[in-house]
């Protein structure tokens, strides 16, 4: 009888019956309200059911959620002790912090520095090795900037299903423009506001001479967007910036940085010469595809920066009206 | 244990930021928190990587005076490894505060498990 | 250097450039630009494979001026070559199958963007089975964790895919933070971030014996990070939702393409870093062993209590994953070709699943549940026949791809001598059991003509464009899985001369 049983379960489940009712809802959402179980019931559902869904009714329940929080919270936390503690155990087997003699202190370090700039031109060894040694890896890098771009306008880029005004998500409403916007921040962005981004393409055109490059002279050049456009109003830049140049921008420079750049892959994985000059050391006409591809980086980072601003403050750029 | 935990006390914080970090990104149930969390495990792996790259005595690796020579400079390594990590990161932190303003708009709280909840109930209810 | 060596670098550019340029196209152009383009990787791809497995022997291909401890390098031989090929085509056949559900589940001014993800995730694919270093691997292992979350994400309106992008963009980022860790203590001690060099300091210190504990450390984050992100066992968590919120054509992206391009780095590193003879011993192989041998038992006992059909399609990749890291938990060749054979069967297999998945979601007014897909075998008869070939294929009946996995697996266990042999041959026949009962239950379900189902009047149409997609991709799904099935030497030949050559 037991077996018989046992074989009609197991037929009801290959037959897909449905094992797990779905609890009732209360209409207003705020709190479930499980089945009124009467002794009879329970006693036909727990005939019926599996174990895996009792453990999923009850993993659904209150009870069963904070417990289970419970366990989870434990085991995480012993878990990033151990991590904490294996990492630390392992820095102190590590070689010793500044020493001269380390093992990362080897030849390739000697020859960025050595012949870095009979090689790439560049008086910033750093710039020399990012975009030029080891410049697959930066081509990288400027695309997870681009694929982060592509993620938050699938988020937040606001196309107001077809009609001008009525937004999709109307908390990103930017507000309306103040009256009278407010003076200081005005008044200390017009000074400050076109000095930055002098700075922003200094940093950009100086990156193989001193510190500096495309990545932090971009980020200077996003700053002093974003100042801008809190002090004179998104509209009002965005006039001049509008969302279809931000994007032919984005555009241009990163088509520019992977043809330069595969230009220099092709010729240096066949072994050709590649043909570009790396100008007098010091002068800003040097270090060969370095200023180019920092122009490039410069403007995919500052493009980047202003757009994520405006994803977030109103969701997206507008086109120029 | 080796003998150089307390000689390589920069790598010994960066670490226990990293781990406080990934504890914070693995426990706290509230999305700003779990991005801080990150940022701060990243911030730690930076530290770490920075400290990596110094050697004593020498300067930064930016061609200074003519001065070629490999002991005059720190290991540029490093240094070109941290702009990437640092660029990744903020990549990162852009997407994640996109997502919890989504997941704010929709279920009105930063909590995960709350969020968890309602769309279970959403479910259920559809 | 002839023409055809040039073929892996420029995909790999070709995919980068393509991500920003459907970024500027309208989606119209951008849906079949991508397809083109997927096309003509594979052909490129297929061509490298002959090149490669004529000469013989794999190269190194510079990207730049600099040799190797120097520059970024690329390595190409068959086996990445293999797998690059079966990526591009895979990838042109998911989105061939699930191109009607994008255009539906996603907005319409933002289809571009879902394409232009999508180049980026292969682009970081092909990249990642390439790479010759670990750096580069961890920046498209970025790329290819934001742009896969950005596929899970597309439909977001639907509700369960935000949470579901969360948890698994989080999931990813502790993994790629581990694997960060990792690279950097690796190159602390070494000094070095081509896998070449890498290979030969870490095998000094091995001689010498110095910083042995750092090494074991190093091992294990690098195995538990890469093993986060393709959902090893107890790290799964995140899998079932992320592929079962997604569109059909996400889900088959993510399960067929995604989850594999980790354990490919992951075995490049074990044979070209660590060393083969060093893994067979290492503690961490007996880990991603135990940890593949419970994904095999708990992802399928998970699969069975499903009521959701994508759910259970997912939790069976927990479980076929789990024959992947129990491949290489043997620690022995004949465990690595079987674990590249299941990668192979796998990404075959699911993304058909998949798809078909989201052939029976079309005439059930797209519900997931089982009880409302009753019968949809027959509204959708092509998808019927897709589904029972795939779950031929995941039970390992014999002429169709799962079979071949459980030989080879079945093979390498018996050549190995104790608990593992053991273990891993009472792993199979159990999973093989269960995978038995619920694909079968499934299809039974599927087939049933009761008449329950509230869909019971629908019949799909086969009368426009994307219809006619489907059926090509759905036949050619098909036929992969029978030629690995009957002809499984071809595949598991390459995989083998590839395996002796990456060491």
């Amino acid at each position: 009888m037991a077996s018989y049983r046992l074989f009609r379960r197991f037929a009801n489940w290959v037959e897909g019956e449905e094992v797990y009712p779905i609890p009732e809802i209360e209409k207003n959402g705020s709190s479930v309200r499980e089945h009124p179980i009467t002794e009879d019931m329970a006693r036909v559902r727990s005939s019926d059911e599996g174990v895996g869904t009792l453990l999923r009714r009850w993993m659904d329940s209150p009870q069963g959620v904070a417990a289970f929080r419970r366990v989870y919270t434990v085991t995480a936390a012993l878990l990033c002790a151990a991590i904490v503690t294996l990492l630390l155990v392992t820095v102190s087997y590590l070689p010793r912090f500044g020493a001269p003699d380390n093992p990362a202190n080897n030849e390739v370090p000697r020859r960025y520095i050595e012949q870095g700039l009979s090689e790439t031109g560049a008086i910033n060894v750093v710039a020399g090795m990012i975009l030029d040694y080891r410049a697959f890896d930066t081509l990288g890098e400027s695309n997870v900037l681009f694929a982060a771009t592509v993620a938050v306008l699938i988020l937040l880029r606001d196309d107001g299903e077809g009609k001008k005004k009525k937004r999709a998500i109307p908390e990103l409403k930017q507000e309306p423009e103040r009256e009278r916007p407010d003076p200081i921040l005005r008044a200390s962005a017009a000074v400050v506001g076109p000095f930055a981004l002098l700075y922003g393409v200094y940093v950009i055109l100086n990156g193989h001479l001193s510190a500096g490059g495309g990545f932090s002279g971009g980020a200077i050049l996003g700053a002093a967007l974003m100042l801008l456009s809190a002090a004179f109003g998104q509209e009002k830049l965005e006039r001049v910036f509008t969302a279809r140049r931000c994007k032919a921008l984005t555009f241009l420079a990163l088509m520019c940085y992977a043809l330069l750049k595969s230009w220099s892959f092709y010729t240096g994985a066949n072994h050709l010469p590649s043909g570009i000059p790396l100008g007098t050391p010091g002068s800003i006409l040097s270090g060969g595809l370095i200023l180019p591809l920092n122009i490039c980086v410069g403007l995919v980072v500052g493009c980047t920066m202003y757009s994520f601003y405006a994803c977030f403050r109103s969701g997206g750029m507008r086109d120029g009206t | 244990m080796g003998p150089n935990l307390l000689a390589n006390y920069y790598e010994t914080a960066a670490m226990l930021i990293f781990g406080i970090g990934f504890t914070a990104l693995f426990l706290s149930r509230n999305m700003i928190k779990k991005v801080i969390g990150f940022n701060l495990m990243d911030t730690g792996m930076f530290l770490f990587l920075a400290a990596k790259g110094y050697v004593e005595g020498r300067s930064a690796p930016i061609l200074t005076d003519g001065v070629r020579s490999a002991t005059a400079y720190i290991n540029p390594v490093p240094a070109g490894l941290v702009l990437t990590g640092i660029v990744v990161s903020v990549s990162v932190t852009a997407f994640l505060l996109a997502l919890t303003v989504r997941l704010y708009l929709k279920y009105r709280t930063l909590n995960l498990d709350e969020m968890l909840q309602r769309s279970r109930r959403n479910e259920a209810e559809s | 250097m002839t023409a055809v060596q040039n073929y892996p670098f420029a995909l790999i550019m070709l995919f980068l450039a393509s991500g920003v340029i459907c970024f500027v196209l309208s989606g119209r152009i951008a849906k079949w630009y991508c397809l083109v383009l997927c096309g003509v990787g594979t052909v490129m791809m297929a061509m490298t494979l002959r090149y490669v497995l004529a000469a013989g022997e794999s190269y190194v291909y510079l990207m730049g001026h600099f040799p190797s401890p120097w520059g970024n390098e690329l390595r190409i031989g068959p086996f990445e070559a293999l797998m690059a090929a079966l990526f591009c085509a895979i990838a042109l056949f998911s989105i061939m199958g699930g191109m009607e559900h994008i255009l539906e589940d996603c907005e319409e001014r933002k289809v571009n963007l879902y394409f232009a993800s999508f180049c980026l995730l292969m682009s970081s694919m092909l990249a990642l089975i390439f790479t010759n270093d670990l750096f580069t691997a961890y920046v498209f292992i970025e790329i290819n964790t934001i742009t896969a979350c950005a596929l899970v994400m597309l439909n977001y309106r639907n509700g369960g895919a935000l949470i579901a992008t969360t948890r698994y963009l989080i999931m990813s980022l502790l993994g790629s933070g581990l694997f960060l860790i990792a690279v950097i203590l690796l190159y602390d001690l070494t000094g070095h971030l081509l896998m070449e060099p890498l290979g030969a300091a870490v095998e000094t210190l091995r001689m010498t014996g110095g910083y042995l504990f750092p090494l074991t450390v190093i091992v294990g984050l690098l195995s538990v990070g890469l093993g986060i992100k393709s959902a090893i066992f107890p790290f799964h968590t995140w899998l079932p939702d992320a592929h079962a919120n997604a569109t059909s054509a996400s889900s088959a992206l993510l399960s067929g393409l995604v989850l594999k391009a980790y354990v490919i780095l992951l075995i490049k590193l074990i044979y070209r870093v660590m060393s083969m003879e060093s893994h067979a011993v290492s503690f961490a192989a007996d880990m991603l062993f135990v940890f593949g041998v419970l994904a095999m038992i708990i992802g399928s006992v998970l699969a069975m209590g499903e009521q959701d059909l994508k759910r259970m399609l997912a939790y069976s990749s927990v479980a076929q994953v789990g024959y992947i890291y129990a491949g290489i938990g043997l620690g022995t060749t004949a465990g690595m070709i079987a674990a590249g054979t299941q990668i192979v069967t796998h990404a075959i297999t699911k993304p058909m699943l998949f798809c078909a998945a989201g052939g029976f979601m079309g005439v059930s007014g797209g519900s997931r549940r089982i009880s409302d897909l009753r019968g949809a075998a027959w509204r959708d008869p092509l998808s019927g026949v897709a589904f029972f070939v795939g779950a031929l294929s995941m039970i390992g009946i014999p002429l169709f791809g799962g079979f071949a996995t459980k030989l080879q697996l079945t093979l390498a266990s018996i050549a190995l001598p104790g608990w593992k042999a053991w273990l891993s041959i009472a792993a199979i026949v159990l999973s093989t059991v269960l995978n038995a009962i619920y694909y079968l239950k499934t299809t039974a379900a599927l087939y049933s003509k009761d008449g329950t189902s509230p869909y019971d009047e629908l019949r799909v149409t086969y009368r426009t464009l994307y219809r006619a997609l489907y059926v090509i991709a759905i036949l050619a799904f098909i036929i992969l899985n029978i030629w690995q099935g009957i002809g499984s030497g071809t595949f598991t030949g390459i995989i083998r001369e590839g395996l002796s050559l990456l060491g």
